[in-house]
């Protein structure tokens, strides 16, 4: 993927030490410069510098130092940072997490290549999301709209099928009218993940609307640092140069932050909270921060992070900074998952901040607003029933009190719940919602407006 | 905006680049604090430390490519921020570069100067051989605001000293860097420029306070603000940080505000500025934008300029309230701006105190708040610097060290809380863990301002939340319907004055803003409800029948009323009287 453009080979290796590498007698080097290493038996690794003293560089090695000696190794610098090329040619392929094809087919040729830590986009350029990517799946479409441009993260722990959903939004979103394309950037998956995730991508990634890099979890581990940074590098060209709207889903981000944090012990940095460098959160926001869209320009990038919160814990670094970056989070629970819903999310914890401007008139559809703000807020009253209702038995509820627990029921397992190969439109998905509401006495729906529910309530006895 | 100037005497060389600490040879005269320009492109970065002939210097820009060789030109001058009219409704860099002139994507080294021209009215209100000091108007600008700009004598000569007024220009359109006096030998811009760590001098600080208003009810009721105080915003991701400081942006009663976003996202950034371009500043009729000067260096923006951004915002301010008016700083957050300390520091090798932050982090947060005040310029007026920072505490936890120093050297602390965020009671300012050193100043304040009870209202709701959240826990224990009638209207007391009175909804079109008659009206309009409440139980009217009552009108008052219809509240009130009285 690296250009040869250095002529001068370094032999002069003084130093090995987990992915850090250290030549001496290096002139003109710059910093976060691209390096390539060749060892004797003509393996090339690819690297970064990491500093420059005097004429000593560090180098981090993407794949690792294992089975690099100081002698016969040499190192040649790229002369500008790590690059990519990119172009319409990553469409429909399959590399591994350093862009290298694993689909059999020739290297990704692009139209021209581009840095892959990329540019920070000027907030005056910036347009303010505006307009939904249709998931087809009904918890996020209905309660927590993803928003073109919007970072909308998913929270969850391991043993959820978190994967899953993943998959599926990568599969089936789509943006009405307009040209659409998803980057698929997974983390640390094992390779059952990967042949879970190549089998259920295959058919976009046929149609050519889908690009997959896919890093294992016995890849080295540095490598991470690097696949997210060309997923959104290939994602950028496609959105602003190419005018699509690019869906990003990057799974599983606590695997990549894990490598931030190796290769900052391996740097004898100063740790942090739970041994995570000080700088995660800025390291995190130079990815997160690179979707939006662009006035004056056809394309938007949307992110859809997924992460496992180690130990359930929300407090966790990985969550934590991830939640204060991205716009709002869909999280997923444990005890939805136990009584059999999937997707398992836990509607009350989650929160798209851009709905309200991605959704309704227009955009979804009218009612769509008010359906999910009463939705909301008739779970929330649901929950304090279920509360009572375990210190004084149900049959102590009151028969408003037992609708909202009905209501609640029935948005588990008919709104929330789905296949995970099943697409559902928003009409479907706010229908549902509609008969859901309907098992509630009217009067109970302040947030409706009459003429909806003249038009939509139908009043339903019972479950 | 800083220019490199070519050709500068003192040339140096890069040495070792790590991120953004770069080592440099051969500057001989250059002094801690002098901004360099380092490498071909000039990316700018200042003197932090010096060793054996080796500076270290903190880089403002991505050093991505710079190599050792590179060659480093001294500016001579500290970090300094270009001030003057063009900052109203502008949006900056950290560095006080307009990015409205800068490309799609942001490019190191590529600062661009405002693009001059823009032309100002000015008016003289000094003659020729009349006498000025320092800090003391030359003249006004433009008057289509609802305030005048003054143009006056650069404060950084000696104060009280009076110069000689050599010359002025007539009335008339000039641009920004056009000669307008000459005082003392020194000619007089609109544009001028300060070292952005140096506080401003003044001539005192004013002892009188007065209050802020800032149209949020808990802030403006419960835990008020003074003009010239601070105040910090902690809280956990996603509790309403950003929201409350924007609403208090949008909508409190100060002339300029400054909002410095730090370390956040770019979405809020575009967001907030095409929102305050399609308000209408109530008092002046014009589009807010035009007053505030919004810095945005986001997350994603190089990170040392954070650390910049901070003091170039307060030093606008100052500028600004060196005027005579009134300035808000919104910094939104300063855990970000920490985190650049914290980042530089532990690139210098610095030993690290708590959590790796430096030792140095509280006297940093003290200084930085210290630059607040209402104070008596040197020109004779009377203007103030009121610092407003959001505070994001990893995990939530509110012990962590920006946290917990920041609540040291603040007025007033505004703590949001999770659980309140995820009930969707926003704004989600705890009443517990909050507090605000000016209240008690404010109540004399208020009295003198046609307000007297503003005192006695603030107590009265504080002791019947604090009484109802006591009771709240007991209920949970024995259940509501075992406890005596006036504990009950105890527990109404509190559901009322939460759902009523404190929370409101920034995205409200009638109640995101809420003026202070108002406000005063829905807390006695509560208060009265409760106070009737409570003489119905002692005339034997059982406390279901009351809980049963209808007080949706009063529930709905804040929404359904205009922010100022302190009348429509009024009238609600007594619909629910009425209510009531079927009762009895
Ligand atoms: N005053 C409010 N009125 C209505 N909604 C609010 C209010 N405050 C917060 N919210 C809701 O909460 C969401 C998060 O608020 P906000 O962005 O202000 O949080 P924050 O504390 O700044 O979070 P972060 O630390 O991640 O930046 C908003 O998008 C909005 O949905
Ligand atoms: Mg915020």
């Amino acid at each position: 993927m690296t250009r040869w453009i250095g002529t001068v080979e370094h032999l002069g290796i003084t130093r090995l030490r987990g992915p850090l590498l250290v030549v001496r007698d290096v002139h003109g080097v710059g910093w976060d410069e691209s390096a390539t290493v060749r060892t004797p038996d003509g393996r090339v690794r690819n690297g970064l510098v990491l500093s420059v003293d005097r004429d000593l560089a560090v180098v981090q090695v993407f794949e690792g130092t294992d089975g690099v000696g100081v002698e016969g190794t040499s190192v040649v610098f790229a002369g500008e940072s790590t690059h990519v090329p990119v172009g319409e040619g990553w469409l429909g392929r399959v590399c591994n997490g350093r862009g290298a094809p694993i689909d059999g087919g020739p290297p990704v040729a692009g139209v021209r290549r581009a840095p892959v830590s990329g540019r920070p986009l000027n907030p005056t350029r910036r347009e303010p999301p505006s307009e939904p990517v249709l998931t087809g799946v009904s918890a996020i479409d209905a309660l927590t709209t993803l928003v073109r441009g919007q970072k909308l993260p998913v929270f969850s722990v391991a043993g959820l099928p978190h994967l899953e959903l993943a998959t599926q939004i990568a599969a089936q979103s789509t943006v009405r009218d307009a040209p659409f394309a998803v980057v698929f950037a997974g983390m640390g998956l094992t390779h059952p993940d990967v042949a879970a995730v190549r089998d259920a991508l295959a058919e976009r990634s046929a149609r050519g609307e889908l690009v997959m890099l896919l890093n294992t979890a016995d890849d080295p581990v540095v490598e991470r640092i690097l696949t997210p940074r060309i997923a959104l590098t290939v994602a950028e060209h496609l959105a602003f140069e190419c005018g699509r709207h690019v869906l990003v889903v990057m799974a599983d981000m606590t695997s990549y932050a894990e490598a931030v944090r190796e290769v900052s012990a391996d740097r004898e940095e100063i740790p942090g909270r739970r041994a995570y460098p000080g700088y995660l959160y800025s390291d995190l926001a130079s990815l997160y921060e690179r979707c939006g869209r662009i006035r004056g320009v056809a394309g938007s990038v949307t992110l859809v992070p997924v992460l496992t919160m180690p130990g359930g814990d929300i407090t966790h670094p990985v969550p934590d900074l991830t939640g204060y970056i991205t716009e709002g989070q869909v999280v997923l629970s444990t005890a939805a998952h136990g009584s059999g819903i999937y997707p398992p999310v836990d509607p009350l914890g989650s929160l798209s901040r851009l709905m309200r401007k991605g959704a309704g008139s227009g955009r979804t559809r009218e009612d769509h607003l008010d359906v999910a703000a009463q939705v909301m807020s008739c779970l929330s009253r649901a929950r304090h029933v279920r509360e009572l209702a375990d210190l004084i038995g149900e049959e102590a509820l009151s028969g408003t009190d037992r609708a909202y627990l009905a209501f609640a029921e029935d948005v588990e397992r008919r709104v929330l719940s789905q296949r995970p190969d099943e697409t559902r439109q928003i009409d479907e998905t706010l229908d549902l919602c509609w008969r859901a509401l309907s098992l509630l006495p009217r009067r109970e729906l302040t947030m409706l407006a009459e003429d909806a529910l003249a038009r939509r309530y139908v009043a339903r006895t019972g479950g | 905006m800083v220019a490199v100037t070519a050709g500068t005497a003192i040339e140096g060389r890069v040495v070792k680049v790590s991120g953004s600490l770069v080592e440099v040879e051969g500057l001989p005269g250059a002094v801690i604090s002098e901004v360099v320009a380092l490498g071909r492109v000039g990316l700018l970065g200042e003197i932090v430390a010096v060793a054996d002939g080796v500076f270290t210097v903190q880089a403002y820009e991505d050093t991505g490519g710079l190599a050792p060789g590179a060659t480093v030109a001294a500016l001579g001058r500290p970090l300094s921020a270009a001030l003057g009219p063009h900052l109203l409704g502008g949006v900056f860099d950290g560095l006080l570069r307009p990015l409205s002139e800068a490309g799609e994507w942001l490019e190191p080294g590529a600062g661009a100067g405002p693009g001059d021209t823009l032309r100002w009215r000015f008016t003289p209100t000094a003659a020729p051989g009349a006498d000025l000091a320092a800090g003391e108007a030359v003249g006004t600008l433009d008057g289509d605001g609802p305030f005048a700009l003054l143009v006056t004598v650069p404060p950084d000569l000696p104060p009280g000293v009076p110069l000689a007024v050599e010359s002025v220009v007539p009335a008339g359109e000039y641009a920004a860097d056009e000669t307008l006096a000459v005082i003392g030998g020194r000619p007089v811009t609109m544009a001028t420029s300060w070292p952005v760590r140096r506080p401003r001098p003044f001539r005192a600080r004013v002892d009188e306070v007065a209050a802020l208003h800032t149209g949020q009810r808990v802030l403006d009721l419960v835990q008020p603000i003074a003009r010239g105080s601070t105040a910090s915003v902690p809280g956990g991701f996603g509790t309403g940080k950003t929201m409350l400081l924007q609403q208090i942006a949008k909508w409190c009663d100060a002339d300029v505000i400054v909002y410095v976003g730090c370390g956040e996202r770019g979405n809020e950034m575009a967001d907030i500025v095409e929102e305050l371009q399609s308000l209408v500043d109530p008092r002046s009729g014009r589009p807010l934008r035009l007053r505030t000067v919004v810095i945005a260096n986001t997350s994603n923006m190089p990170m040392m300029a954070r650390e910049a951004s901070i003091y170039t915002g307060v030093t606008v301010a100052e500028y600004f309230r060196d005027m005579g008016l009134h300035a808000v700083v919104i910094a939104d957050s300063t855990s970000r701006w920490a985190e650049a300390l914290r980042e530089f520091a532990s690139r210098r090798g610095a030993l690290p105190a708590e959590e790796g932050y430096p030792a140095g982090l509280a006297s940093a947060l003290a200084a930085f708040y210290e630059r607040a005040g209402d104070v008596r310029t040197l020109g004779g007026g009377r203007g103030s610097v009121t610092i407003i920072g959001a505070v994001s505490p990893p995990g939530g936890d509110m012990t962590e060290p920006v946290t917990a120093h920041t609540q040291r050297f603040v007025r007033a602390t505004w703590m949001l809380d999770r659980d309140l965020a995820y009930a969707r009671h926003y704004p989600a300012v705890a009443w517990e863990g909050s507090f605000s050193r000016d209240a008690g100043a404010l109540a004399g304040w208020y009295a003198r301002n046609g307000d007297p009870t503003w005192g006695r209202r603030r107590a009265r709701m504080g002791s019947l939340l604090a009484e109802s959240d006591r009771l709240a826990s007991l209920a949970e224990l024995v259940g509501e319907g075992a406890m005596p009638g006036s504990e009950r209207v105890v527990l109404l007391a509190g559901r009322l004055l939460r759902d009523c009175v404190l929370r409101q909804s920034a995205l409200s079109p009638n109640d995101g803003f809420c003026s202070a008659a108002k406000g005063a009206a829905l807390v006695d309009a509560v208060l009265a409800v409760v106070d009737r409440c409570q003489s119905l139980i002692e005339a034997g009217v059982p406390a279901t029948r009351i809980e049963e009552a209808d007080l949706g009108a009063l529930v709905r008052a804040a929404e359904a009323t205009g922010p100022a219809d302190a009348e429509g509240v009024a009238a609600r009130r007594d619909t629910v009287l009425a209510e009531l009285e079927t009762l009895s």
